[in-house]
């Protein structure tokens, strides 16, 4: 793998920092007028998704992190894993629950996620923006109150639980935004 | 208009408008009235010079002259003004561009432009008397507070910069942030740059209660080209930095007249140069020559003149008060 240069840092560069792989999030270069150079990063980790500030001697190099991004589609889970494919080489990957972390919630078979790997290995799985699920278990739909913005809470199909208008009923279809994990309108069938 | 560096533009737009033209115009007229009404003389010196920095920090642009020899943009006017002084000019200033390789970013731009002056007779306590009245006159701000460095860095770092070895910088480096091999790296100079920029700027303007603060008596290994001088707590540099809002703006000096000590401070830097891998400077030994002629016992100071547009427009990144950043030059 390429190392890099403090000179070549930029945001979205991967880096392998205390053996883990992190991504630049911001670069600052720090200077006293008589003084060392330096670069001070802003880094995430990506196994961990902490942020922390790291400061380099300028010239400083440190090697880069094999990490890509892959769109897979989820298929299904067994016990221990979730399996996702690669839509066109038909690939499989198996990705572990404590890497889909919050993700988990959202997934339903079919959906397409953006996985990152990390030397092959699966790091990170961030759902499509707006997913498409069912409501399993919510209180009777309230019919005709459009307008009071009032909620309660409906559980859908794969588990989570979202904040939806009285109107909801159970069986409905809902658009969910799952970088907020908010109901964003029904979906008709 | 937004101010960060993601500005954009078409490509053949200068950064800016109108009305941040006139700004940055009113103050370097305002900085040219500070010192016409002082008596102080504005002065020019080359840009394009026979010999550059020797300091190791500094990276000098290097060009080739007519006669087929090297030329350096300088990265200060210092030597020129000071041999300006050894023929007798009086208290001088000059608005300049200065040039460093590889220095980009928020505070930073490889072309910036400096006011530089010097006043004959006045020791370094005296000539920050002489700053503060200009930042006051351009920022309307309160006259700078002064700390010693040697307190900025007990009472915010909690070292004592005399006697704490470099083992104990490192880790206080490390706990700033500094990476295992950086901290492992840097010797104690470099320990506390970079605690300097990473804990003592952002917590000045609070220790001191004022927005412009003047750091002053750094350690005698800090000294760059000013005097060192015995104090009770051992010998420090008469060398001054003034910092408004965290923001490094001026550096100055109770400026070295002897030749003797110039002369082992470049032999110094050279050596420093070699260690560091860093291609050799030969010494100006035109600048040598005026000490040895003799330079008026005198104080000199070097204020960024973009941060302080910077600082007077409330712009926080040197992009936006430079019409033709290096991006788009």
């Amino acid at each position: 793998m390429a190392t890099y240069s403090t000179n070549e840092f930029r945001a979205g560069l991967r880096l392998m920092v205390d053996d883990a792989p992190c991504a630049i999030l911001d670069n600052e270069f720090v200077k006293p007028g008589k003084g060392q150079a330096f670069n001070r990063v802003r880094l995430r980790n990506l196994l961990t998704g902490r942020v922390v500030d790291k400061t380099y001697k300028s010239g400083e190099t440190l090697p880069g992190a094999d990490v890509v991004e892959a769109e897979l589609q989820y298929l299904y889970r067994d016990d221990e894993h979730w399996h996702f494919m690669h839509p066109e080489t038909y690939e499989q990957l198996a990705v572990a629950e404590e890497v889909l972390g919050d993700t988990a919630k959202w997934l339903k078979e079919q959906d397409v996620c953006r996985v990152l790997l990390w030397n092959g290995e699966a790091i990170g799985v961030t759902p499509p923006n707006f997913v498409v699920l069912r409501v399993t278990d919510t209180e009777p739909g309230v019919r005709g109150d459009t307008a009071s913005g009032a909620n309660k809470p409906a559980v859908v199909e794969t588990g989570a639980t979202v904040r939806v208008p009285l109107f909801v009923d159970n069986g409905e279809l809902l658009r969910i935004d799952t970088r907020t994990g908010e109901y964003v309108s029904r979906v008709k069938e | 208009m937004p101010d960060g560096p993601a500005e954009k533009g078409p490509a053949w737009r200068p950064r800016g408008d109108r009305v941040r033209w006139e700004r940055r115009a009113g103050v370097i007229a305002g900085i040219r009235g500070f010192f016409a009404e002082r008596g102080v003389l504005e002065v020019e010196t080359p840009i394009l010079c026979a010999r550059g920095a020797m300091d190791p920090v500094i990276a000098s642009f290097r060009t080739i002259g007519p006669d087929g020899r090297t030329r350096w943009l300088q990265s200060s006017p210092e030597y020129a003004m000071k041999r300006l002084l050894a023929a007798g000019s009086g208290a001088i200033f000059q608005i300049t561009r200065a040039f460093r390789a590889g220095e980009a970013g928020p505070n930073h731009n490889p072309e910036f432009t400096l006011l530089e002056w010097y006043r004959p007779h006045y020791d370094h306590h005296r000539l920050m008397e002489e700053v503060g009245d200009l930042v006051v006159s351009i920022l309307a701000c309160p006259a700078p507070r002064r700390i010693a460095y040697a307190r900025a860095f007990r009472e915010l770092v909690g070292v004592d910069v005399d006697r704490a070895p470099v083992e104990v910088l490192r880790e206080r480096s490390q706990a700033a942030g500094a990476s295992g091999r950086t901290a492992a790296e840097l010797d104690r100079d470099g320990c506390l740059d970079l605690l300097l920029s990473h804990v003592v700027q952002p917590g000045l303007s609070g220790l001191a209660g004022s927005r412009a603060v003047f750091l002053y008596d750094y350690p005698a290994s800090q000294a760059a080209l000013a005097r060192v001088a015995g104090t009770p707590y051992g010998e420090r540099a008469e060398r001054f930095e003034l910092f408004v809002d965290g923001v490094e703006l001026a550096n100055g000096y109770h400026e070295l007249t002897d030749p003797a000590e110039q002369q082992r401070r470049f032999e110094s830097e050279a050596s420093r140069r070699r260690i560091a891998g860093l291609p050799p400077m030969e010494v100006d030994e035109r600048l040598t020559a005026a000490l040895e002629h003799g330079l008026p016992p005198c104080a000199g100071v070097a204020l960024g003149l973009d941060r302080l547009v910077m600082l007077a427009l409330g712009i926080p990144c040197i992009e936006g008060v430079i019409a033709f950043p290096d991006a788009i030059a």
